[in-house]
């Protein structure tokens, strides 16, 4: 939505969002907690409230939506194939496309948790979109794999819906999602955190009937000894996310590897010039205000692009990540005659306190900042102005220092 | 004298605050390394307070749930009682966003509001 | 009080081809069967592989039904609308002990008439599979050791024989066989007394169970787990053919093929179990299938698995494939032993259990409206553009993608759950169409199948199941009843 506002606001004529949903908004419609807009609006919302907002921009402009249609394929000119069941098989032609189709969650059988596969495993996620659109309820003793943000979310709402929630069993020795969960979610109810344990047998045949959970070593490896019963009906995972790229690869989009998404530039254009990516589908986020922020950066840059308007490259730097960085997106910066800032998003390894952010070109050192705590679960953010660039490499190191 | 071990969660370090106090007065606060982390955890001592995010079952809409929140945060202590009372209301569309499906709910001040739409 | 002419114990892959070919009889058939949908146990959890019979003991009725079975695959999945697909299979060498064991089971397929294995060099085996080990020395081909979609097998044989004139009873539990004056006259069932006149004991892991009705359990069945890993379609490691070991003198091995959907397939393990019932995949046996596997594709990435599933193949003790009758127990055919060739065997087993039965006396009057075809559930995944925009005119549920992975439209989970031989849980909807299958493993479709059941069987999604009894999605509605935590 924030790249088809943006689309409009620089021009574009016709901008079409394609939803395989009933209504708009993704996955923010099931996302009922608060914790939305904290930097993009200055204000605390939830979900529905943050896509709202998207939404009635979206309709005041004019842009257009295809709802309850599944599109199959995209092409690197532009073309989409989408279902429908009015329409039916429906083409059609855009001089630029942005994909923004977002994630899909890890399952049970992504990470092999052994034992029997009997009703009561859900993602946290299906979980989600059960108990918050579809009035259903998923169970009524849980234990939650994963630390991260939603299986915190999913704890206390299901806590709040009248389970029991029996632990939030976390393989790393630190918290995955963010500390203010953890609090509201897990410290408000009571509910156990097990660091460092991991969920190493499902049982029951019909429905799950518990779980065994045991203490991992510093490989990550069970210790059987430790193992203890756990008994539940329902078994919660929320053990990560996957960008979901089953078009982009329709589209012979280049990958990158560590992402998981499509290799952009600082205008979020993919190796194929027309199409444009942002979001989840990019690389996974855990603020849906940088989302936003970066998709009107992929929404802008594409109506530019429909129109005629992005200058031409006369250069490349690839971003290449430093010390104790994962990745950094953009991937790499088109050189051009415009000047300007570029965003620069990036995950670190490890977590690690007091250091310091320096960011090279080519050896030679741009800027740099310091962070009192940095850690892979929160996106760091570091901006690098245009003209201090050339072509070359770009590198961002993480190390201690001030 | 009661003591609350406190996780601030203004900023990522998440500093670990130690408070005493009684009842409503805080007499002694540690562990902070900042005002807005002192000001969080005399409020978290003294009174708790959450916004409050569930759904509530809407009649003759497409959808079964019309997702709500509290429109300021109510005591933490009285989120079970609430939820007891919205699991008893149901709305019937149109319902607009931020109409008021339980007003001032248990006497907190805080409205319950629809954060979604049912047309 | 039910009455039949030929009652079917067991509703897997063998039992539904028994039942088939007894409708081209003017007889009434009913098949019984104690899971809630068709497909057994065994049918429903193996490496989907139509093999051609060259392993198989020689000289045995195992052999015979399986090398005459291979043949008919190619009609029969086109009768019955299954996919199916031939892929070959090859058997490579890597140490001179293994090349050494080539000329003998060269040999052992001539003696089971399986004339079309060939040597090949190394060069040749790498040539066609370039994933394989380097180190291969030398090899066999195996050409008709081909794939299928096992599932839709038995869906189309119980489809087809209901389609002409079969009955089939699910949930239902044969609890006692009658037998009077030498000869079997009917079954006690858990729904109520069935009157029959003859009674064919395809129950494949309670094989055994059932023949203790009839005191002809001179032997046992236990399971033999095998567990095995679906990888993603897109795994970067692949083969093209089914990839065997040599097998030794303890098991046959762990192999790794392509499935009918795009995916690969790696396993079975072999573990000597006790409980019928123990369908759980342990890190032990799951480890053991990565050691084993490297030999043969030293890179496969079994990261990129989906998912792991076990089978617990029906395991006779004394080994062999029986088809008994007896003269003091008439009317009453036993199948025993029928293992890891059944899904195979069961295109002939259908037909030589017939034959068997009009041995002992069943009257052939020839049911001339059988037909053979059937119709399958619209493939909307597998069609053009056009075919699909046409298909969706006519009925615009098709136009709804429900699974995302495998692109499955709501039409056919309609369809699936209306059919004769409906679809009533969540696995029976997955076997049919492959919703749920694919890399998110039912995380975007699940909600919305669990919700189109509800609408479609009339009940509350509480009533909503994974598969058996028990099996239960969802424990109540979040708004609307009072929810009590019940723990």
């Amino acid at each position: 939505m924030a790249a088809a506002v943006s689309a409009k606001k620089q021009g574009a004529g016709q901008v079409l969002v394609i939803e395989r949903d009933s209504s708009l908004g993704g996955i923010l419609q099931q996302c009922i907690h608060p914790g939305f807009g904290l930097s993009y609006y200055d204000e605390e919302l939830t979900g529905p409230e943050y896509a709202g907002r998207f939404i009635r921009q979206a309709q005041e402009l004019g842009v257009k939506a295809l709802l309850n249609s599944m599109v199959l394929e995209v092409l690197p000119d532009g073309t989409v194939i989408c279902t429908n069941g009015e329409y039916g098989i429906t083409t059609v032609r855009a001089k630029s496309v942005v994909l923004a189709m977002g994630c899909r969650e890890r399952t049970r059988g992504n990470i092999q948790i052994p034992g029997t596969r009997p009703a009561g495993i859900y993602t946290a996620g299906a979980a989600q979109r059960l108990i918050n659109r579809q009035n259903e309820m998923v169970g009524r003793r849980v234990v939650i794999l994963g630390s991260g943000d939603i299986g915190m979310i999913m704890a206390r709402r299901m806590t709040l819906e009248g389970a029991q929630v029996v632990a939030v069993v976390e393989i790393m020795d630190f918290l995955a999602g963010l500390t203010r969960n953890r609090v509201q979610c897990l410290d408000d109810f009571g509910i156990p955190l097990l660091l460092s344990h991991t969920v190493t047998r499902v049982t029951g045949n019909r429905r799950v009937e518990g779980v065994y959970v045991a203490r991992v070593d510093e490989n990550k490896k069970p210790i059987p000894e430790t193992e203890e019963f756990y008994p539940c009906d329902t078994l919660l995972l929320s053990v990560g996310l996957i960008p979901e790229n089953e078009l982009s690869r329709t589209a012979h989009v280049e990958m990158s590897p560590i992402t998981g998404g499509p290799v952009v530039n600082q205008s979020m254009q993919t190796s194929m010039p027309c199409l444009f990516a942002c979001g989840n589908v990019v690389h996974v986020n855990d603020l849906v205000d940088n989302v936003s922020w970066e998709s009107e950066v992929a929404g802008r840059e594409a109506a530019r692009y429909a129109m005629g308007q992005l200058p031409q490259s006369g250069g490349t730097v690839t971003c290449e990540p430093g010390d104790n960085v994962r990745y950094i997106c953009p991937q790499h910066i088109a050189l051009t005659e415009e000047e300007g800032e570029v965003d620069l998003y990036f995950r670190v390894r490890l977590p690690d306190e007091k250091v310091r952010i320096r960011l090279l070109c080519n050896g030679k050192e741009l800027g740099k900042k310091s962070a009192v705590k940095v850690n892979p679960g929160e996106m760091e953010h570091i901006k690098v102005s245009m003209s201090d660039l050339s072509a070359g490499k770009l590198e961002v190191h993480v190390a201690k220092g001030v | 004298m009661t003591e609350k071990h406190i996780t601030c969660i203004v900023c990522p370090i998440g500093c670990q605050i130690i408070v005493r106090g009684e009842d409503d007065t805080v007499l002694s606060l540690e562990g902070n390394q900042c005002i807005r982390g002192e000001d969080y955890a005399k409020n978290e001592f003294i009174h708790p307070v959450r916004i409050l995010t569930t759904t509530v079952r809407v009649e003759g809409a497409d959808t079964p749930l019309i997702p709500v929140r509290s429109d300021q945060p109510v005591p933490q202590e009285k989120l079970m009682e609430c939820m007891d009372l919205i699991k008893e209301v149901s709305v019937t569309k149109p319902v607009l966003r931020y109409q008021v499906i339980v007003p001032d709910i248990l006497g907190t001040g805080a409205n319950i509001v629809a954060t979604g739409e049912a047309l | 009080m039910l009455q039949t002419d030929v009652l079917v114990i067991g509703a897997g892959a063998v039992g539904c081809a028994i039942a088939r070919e007894l409708t081209k009889y003017r007889l009434k058939v009913l098949v019984v069967d104690k899971n809630e949908d068709v497909g057994g146990e065994a049918s429903k959890s193996n490496s989907a592989i139509i093999h051609t019979g060259y392993d198989a003991p020689p000289g045995t009725l195992e052999s015979q039904l399986v090398v005459a079975a291979n043949p008919m695959y190619e009609l029969l999945t086109k009768q019955l609308d299954v996919p199916y697909q031939k892929v070959g299979a090859i058997l490579p060498a890597f140490t001179d002990e293994q090349f050494e064991k080539l000329p003998a089971l060269k040999a052992k397929a001539f003696q089971n008439r399986v004339y079309d294995v060939e040597y090949l060099t190394g060069e040749q085996l790498l040539a066609m599979e370039p994933n394989l080990n380097p180190e291969v020395k030398a090899g066999l081909y195996i050409p008709r050791e081909n794939i299928i979609d096992p599932f839709l097998l038995v869906v189309a044989y119980a489809e087809n024989a209901q389609q002409n004139g079969a009955h089939f009873l699910l949930n239902t539990q044969v609890t006692g066989i009658r037998v009077e004056n030498g000869r079997v006259v009917g079954a006690q069932t858990t729904a109520g007394e069935v009157q029959a006149t003859y009674i064919v004991n395809a129950a494949g892991l309670y094989c055994d169970d059932v023949a203790a009705m009839v005191g002809k359990n001179d032997y046992t069945v236990n399971p033999r787990k095998g567990q095995f890993y679906i990888l993603d379609k897109n795994t970067t490691c692949k083969v093209n053919h089914i990839v065997l070991p040599i097998p030794t003198k303890v098991t046959k091995g762990k192999l790794m093929c392509p499935t009918i959907h795009g995916n690969m397939l790696v396993g079975p393990t072999a573990e000597e179990l006790e409980d019928k019932q123990d369908y759980s995949t342990t890190s032990e046996g799951l480890a053991s299938i990565e050691t084993d596997v490297r030999r043969l594709i030293p890179n496969v990435n079994l990261k990129d698995s989906i998912t792991q599933y076990c089978g617990l193949r029906p395991n006779r003790n004394p080994e062999g494939l029986h088809v008994d009758t007896y003269d003091d127990v008439k009317n009453y055919v036993n199948l025993s032993g029928v293992r890891s060739t059944g899904l195979t065997a069961s295109a002939s087993l259908g037909k030589y259990v017939a034959q068997r039965l009009i041995e002992i006396g069943m009257p052939v009057n020839f049911n001339p409206d059988f037909d053979p075809i059937r119709k399958g559930i619209p493939r909307f995944h597998e069609m053009t553009y056009e075919e699909q925009d046409a298909l969706i005119r006519e009925n615009p549920l098709y136009g709804k993608v429900i699974c995302r992975c495998e692109t499955i439209t709501e039409g056919e989970i309609v369809e699936a759950i209306h059919r004769p031989i409906p679809a009533r849980s969540v696995d029976a909807i997955k076997r049919r169409l492959r919703a749920g299958m694919g890399r998110c493993q039912g995380g975007f479709c699940g909600p919305r199948v669990i919700e189109i059941l509800g609408r479609e069987l009339g009940v509350s999604t509480e009533e909503i199941r994974k598969n058996q009894t028990g099996s239960h999605m969802i424990t109540g509605k979040v708004r609307g009843e009072r929810v009590i935590a019940n723990v």
